[in-house]
């Protein structure tokens, strides 16, 4: 059994027990302890179920490579799956539950599918499930769905916040054991600026636990130093608990901290995600073991020899009572030496090496373990837990020599760098053959603009393992020359070892694990390359190797290796699969940042804006402005509310917040100019004090935008833009200012928010405004399509007389810190008239009913000013504007376009909107022709019928004509054609 | 002027660094090369300042003369001050090529003071402040919006469009709360 220890671990608190519950049972650990240690310590060593077989799966791992031993993690609010126990500190009143399993961890029905794997060998879902092709949606996918998936999805909102900052730096150093700490030092104490960040608690890495001496002094105090040294250093900053989780060009950096992830609902952000511009990064991320690949290397029990040994040093936590230790390397006997100094049992260390000296064998010896040359395991026995090895040679089939009773496995396969942050941004490997790794070739980083090396590693990363070359080779990577001197024992060289044993047969190789999370074996891989599969790539999708959460930390070498040995081919040809961003995973919340709830997205509000809120207004998104759709009284459907607010602006008098429209101001001797060439009619001739209607084209011809453009005096002009349009066409115009025209004298400036912008519409406009009183706004004084400036009620107004409703209208400017006033004060002089606020459905059905076209509606990018009859606004005069060339070219100057029409049922009913017209025959790809479309189409509470624009080939020839239209259903209505102005087609309703 | 009103109306919020919206302030655009006769002359004779260096900002009483762009300058005087303004900016430019409007209600403007004020920007902007200096003025953005800011009077004033000053006000409220202190 796995259980504490009486004495020791370097990093837990025994006075400070901290209780936790795993499926329900209460379980106690101890502050500093990981979830996976306090586990362990509880004997819970059967922690999950495997994806695809549902075995039952144990701890493996001490760190970020875990792949078994994933939980459910909290409840509510903070419930989050496939959270690494290995990684996860544990904090009082944590609660937890296994994964994929049912019905219970203990008994999970799913484990059937183990005793059928020979039935379910890789690509057996994309062999068996593609016939019949419905059965895949219908029968195949929900099955597969119900038995496979890693943890459960969360079901309330979030209840953490998260943050996002940004800092900058000469040099980020990832990882801090000795060679971050140590590269630390030496870029610190040479004056660069530098972030220092460890993805763990605690500082040192593991060389604590293996027993370095540094300097003459054991590594736990030379960290200590180092530390302390760091800490007093106003250059250089220092994180923990924070994942560099990729590099990208220029010096980019992603880190994940995992600020609250450990004390919980304590008011600090959970996450926060750290968007670092670094000059250049140095990659010390250390390396990662390997495990062996033999029969039953993943029953609970089964470790990884330096994992087992984190577990008895920092949290004084054995894994088993009697520990058979296997490796190819020296390594692993550290763990064993120190099991058996911790006064535990280790029955036998199996070395696959034919010889074995060096060092630490010969201490293991001296402590009277039994050493075994040249000898493998055959086959790990046990179900939920191990029971014993089966012993063979390593170089047989798998002979069992001898029995010897266990419960649990130590096994060290060597060691691989963590290169990720070197090869995200494209640093080349190079194979170690003595070290069986791949490690960064310095010849070959990625690159910074300019030339120099973006990363650089250090130390283990480098594909260094000896304490002593660590430091040198990290001391380097800073740019400095003197390194502190580390001792330790002389080892000897690793051998390679893929399969254990060498010649195993078919049963053997069936139960060699590679990547435990996605449940392929070694068989999986050599099926796929029996099948073809040669490139390491495909092979990674067709068995899944390496594509779970864990992004094949422990099985991409050992996998590409037996791809390598089944294919013939050396390692290097073989290659890796590529290393991409995040490390590990993290999580939508850190991406996200600030950006949920009212923050989410940036809501543009009008002056107005709480007025329309308190008056139960309902909003639409424009842009990124609200704009008020409708006011609803109580007991009114939108839509009744919309006709309600037309009907009482044609007869008495609406109040429309039209602040939202662009207003960018142009001015200089060449204005006029420039005006001429951005619209298609003549703006600088206009005269001071009036107002024009013009449009806007793009080079291509297509309208873009229209609006009423004011003179405001000899040089200055102000153009009104829609809403959605202001920020594009102040671009727009900066553009041809800047790029084209530079020596054209023109200024321009967005005073859209400037105003509160207020339409004031209907019959009885006049009278409000009057009643207001302080400006002459007659028919006299202010003429349509004229402006003044004045005193109104006491504000500083602008009134223009223009109209989009076809009614008596003027759109009177504030300063935007007035205008909430200045409404409340129109609101107060209307009501005696009969004034009511009117929305955006509102102000659409009142244009559409006079024919005034809508950007966006009438228009969608491919159409011209002449597809909607708006001829007349069209400069003949003019020698170019942008846009005319693209007008005259054949397709749009072709009588056969289609053009804007008024539209009507014969019954009066509404058309859908999307109504097409339907044409006899079929095009080239088989589809019904069609000879026009619906662009606007509403109810006119007005005229009470059902009015519509569209463009439709011929246009305004056929008017009278009657034609059919699509609804939804796909059955048709008929449409009769007509003039586009429903509604006093001679203006002489806003002309009072 | 009881009915002019700020776009938040003074709204505050106190975390580990006080964050409070000011104004309305008198902003006015002055667009103009920095060339042009008596550029200088017009800025002093509005603000008290000088005419600001590329990339800076400076800073006179409660007046204000910002770098924006090498055609742009932001000027900042008492919002009742800013028709008398642009009246001397006219009579001081005449004939020259310019533009000076009023933006003063265009714009939200905020204070984010205490010790720790700039880690409050360091969550929101892409600003490396190490290597920004007193008098420096930095346009740049707040999370999704436009948005320039400078050193003032031992904290931060923050300028934005009026139409985000909630949105802003936001991202200031959560970027301040107590327990989020970077450093």
């Amino acid at each position: 059994m796995s259980t504490r220890l009486a004495k020791g671990g370097r990093l837990i608190d025994r006075a400070a027990p901290q209780d936790f519950t795993f499926n329900g049972k209460r379980l106690r650990g101890f502050k500093g302890d990981t979830l996976a240690a306090a586990l362990l310590a509880n004997d819970q060593m059967l922690v999950g179920r495997s994806f695809k077989y549902h075995r039952p799966r144990g701890i493996v791992a001490s760190g970020a490579e875990e792949p078994n031993a994933l939980v459910n993690m909290g409840e509510g609010g903070r419930f989050e799956p496939n959270q690494r126990t290995t990684t996860t500190e544990l904090f009082d009143g944590l609660t937890c539950t296994s994964q994929n399993h049912f019905p219970s961890l203990e008994f999970d029905i799913g484990v059937l599918n183990n005793y059928a794997a020979r039935f379910l060998p890789a690509g057996f879902y994309y062999k068996t499930f593609i016939h019949p092709r419905a059965a895949w949606k219908h029968v195949f996918e929900p099955i597969i769905r119900q038995s496979a998936g890693l943890g459960k999805v969360p079901k309330d909102r979030d209840a953490d916040r998260y943050e996002q900052a940004y800092a900058f730096c000469d040099l980020l150093i990832t990882g801090g054991g000795i060679a971050g700490l140590q590269a630390a030092l030496t870029a610190g104490k040479a004056g660069k600026r530098v972030w220092l960040m460890e993805q763990t608690a605690h500082w040192g890495g593991r060389a604590p636990v293996d027993g370095v001496e540094i300097d003459g002094t054991p590594a736990e105090a030379w960290v200590k130093n180092a530390v302390q040294a760091l800490e007093a250093m106003e250059n250089v900053t220092m994180r923990l608990r924070c994942m560099a989780a990729g590099s990208y060009d220029h010096g980019y950096v992603l880190a994940d901290e995992k600020v609250a992830d450990h004390t919980p609902g304590d008011g600090r952000p959970r996450h926060r995600l750290w968007r670092i511009r670094a000059g250049q990064i140095i990659a010390a991320t250390g390396a990662i073991e390997r495990p062996l690949s033999f029969a039953g290397n993943d029953i609970p029990g089964v470790m990884l020899a330096a994992a087992m040994r984190d577990y008895l040093v920092n949290w004084a936590v054995a894994p088993g009572d009697r520990t058979v230790v296997v490796t190819n390397n020296d390594d692993a006997y550290r763990t064993a030496i120190a099991l058996k100094e911790a006064g535990l049992e280790v029955p036998v260390i199996l070395d696959a090496r034919a010889t074995v000296t060096g060092d630490l064998p010969a201490k293991a010896r001296a402590l009277g373990i039994r050493v075994e040359a040249g000898k493998a395991i055959a086959k790990v026995k046990g179900g939920k837990r191990v029971t014993s090895v089966a012993i063979c040679a390593q170089a047989g089939q798998g002979a069992v020599l001898e029995e010897i009773a266990c419960d649990a496995v130590a096994m060290s396969g060597g060691w691989s760098p963590v290169v990720h942050l070197w090869s995200h941004c494209g640093g080349k490997l190079n194979w170690d053959a003595a070290q069986a790794h791949f490690a960064p070739d310095p010849a070959r980083p990625p690159l910074n603009h300019d030339g120099s090396a973006l990363v650089v590693t250090a130390g283990a990363a480098s594909g260094v393992l000896l304490a002593g070359d660590v430091l040198a080779n990290a001391t380097a990577a800073a740019g400095g020359d003197v390194a502190p001197v580390a001792s330790g024992p002389v080892e000897a060289a690793m051998e390679p070892v893929w399969v254990m044993p060498q010649g195993a047969t078919i049963d053997l190789r069936m139960k060699m694990w590679l990547d435990y999370q996605n449940d392929v074996k070694v068989s999986d891989v050599q099926l796929a390359a029996r099948e073809g599969y040669s490139s390491v790539e495909h092979t990674k999708r067709y068995t899944t190797l390496g594509m779970a959460t864990d992004q094949g930390k422990l099985s991409n070498i050992n996998g590409l290796a037996v791809l390598a040995d089944s294919l013939s081919s050396p390692i290097p040809q073989v290659g890796t699969t590529t290393f991409r961003p995040p490390y590990t995973p993290v999580t939508f919340g850190a991406l996200a940042g600030e950006a949920r709830g009212d923050i989410f997205q940036p809501l543009r509000q009008t002056p107005i804006h709480a007025w329309h809120e308190a008056h139960n207004a309902y909003f639409e998104p424009v842009g990124l402005w609200r704009r008020p759709y409708c006011y609803p009284r109580p007991g009114e459907t939108h839509e009744q509310a919309v006709h309600r607010e037309v009907v009482n602006t044609r007869t008495n008098v609406g109040l429309l917040d039209a602040s939202t429209l662009g207003k960018i101001i142009v001015k200089g001797p060449d204005a006029g100019k420039f005006l001429d060439m951005l619209y298609t009619n003549v703006m600088s001739n206009l005269g001071i004090g009036k107002c024009r209607y013009g449009l806007m084209c793009s080079e291509q011809g297509f309208l873009s935008d229209d609006g009423v453009v004011a003179r405001i005096d000899e040089d200055t002009w102000l153009c009104h833009t829609t809403s959605g349009g202001a920020d594009r066409i102040h671009a727009w115009m900066e553009d041809w200012l800047q790029c084209e025209w530079w020596d054209w004298q023109v200024y321009t400036a967005n005073v859209t928010e400037q105003f509160a912008q207020i339409a004031v519409v209907g019959p009885n406009a006049r009278k409000v405004l009057e009643k207001l009183g302080g400006m002459d706004v007659s028919k006299e004084a202010l003429p349509f399509m004229q402006w003044a400036d004045g005193e109104m009620g006491g504000f500083r107004v602008r009134a223009y007389r223009i109209s989009f409703s076809g009614e008596l209208s003027y759109e009177i400017a504030v300063p935007a810190s007035e205008g909430r006033a200045f409404w409340d004060a129109l609101v107060t002089a209307g009501a005696e008239f009969g004034m009511m606020p009117y929305g955006t459905e509102g102000l659409h059905v009142l244009r559409a009913e006079k024919g005034f076209i809508m950007i966006g509606d009438e228009t969608d990018g491919t159409v011209i000013p002449q597809d909607l009859n708006l001829g007349w606004a069209i400069s003949k005069k003019k020698a170019d504007y942008l846009g005319k060339r693209g007008q005259e070219r054949p397709f749009l100057a072709s009588p056969d376009r289609w053009k804007l029409v008024g539209l009507e049922t014969l019954d009066g009913s509404v058309i859908p909107d999307g109504s097409i017209a339907p044409a006899p025959g079929t095009n080239a790809n088989g589809q019904r022709n069609t000879q026009g479309r619906v662009t606007s189409t509403y109810y006119s509470p007005t005229l009470k019928r059902g009015i519509a624009m569209g463009l439709v080939k011929g246009g305004l020839s056929r008017v009278g004509e009657t034609i059919e239209m699509t609804r939804l259903d796909g059955s048709t209505l008929q449409v009769k054609i007509v003039d586009p102005v429903f509604y006093d087609k001679e203006g002489e309703k806003q002309n009072v | 002027m009881s009915k002019v009103a700020s776009a938040l109306g003074g709204a505050r919020y106190d975390g580990f660094a006080h964050v409070r919206e000011i104004g309305p302030l008198g902003m006015i655009s002055l667009r103009a090369k920095p060339d042009v006769t008596g550029l200088a002359e017009a800025v002093t004779a509005v603000t008290g300042c000088p005419l600001p260096a590329q990339r800076r900002v400076e800073l006179a009483g409660g007046n204000v003369a910002g770098w924006m762009s090498p055609d742009e300058y932001l000027l900042i005087v008492p919002y009742d001050g800013v028709k008398a303004a642009l009246a001397t900016l006219a009579e001081k430019l005449a004939g020259q090529h310019h533009l000076a409007v009023d933006v003063s209600d265009a714009r939200a403007v905020f204070r984010i003071e205490g010790d720790k004020a700039a880690e409050v920007l360091m969550k929101l902007a892409p600003v490396d402040h190490a290597t920004l200096e007193p008098g420096e003025l930095r346009r740049s953005r707040a999370a999704q919006v436009a948005a320039a800011f400078w050193q003032q009077d031992g904290g931060y004033t923050l300028v934005c469009f009026r139409s985000v000053a909630g949105y802003v006000m936001g991202l200031l409220r959560h970027s301040a709360q107590s327990g989020a202190e970077l450093f």
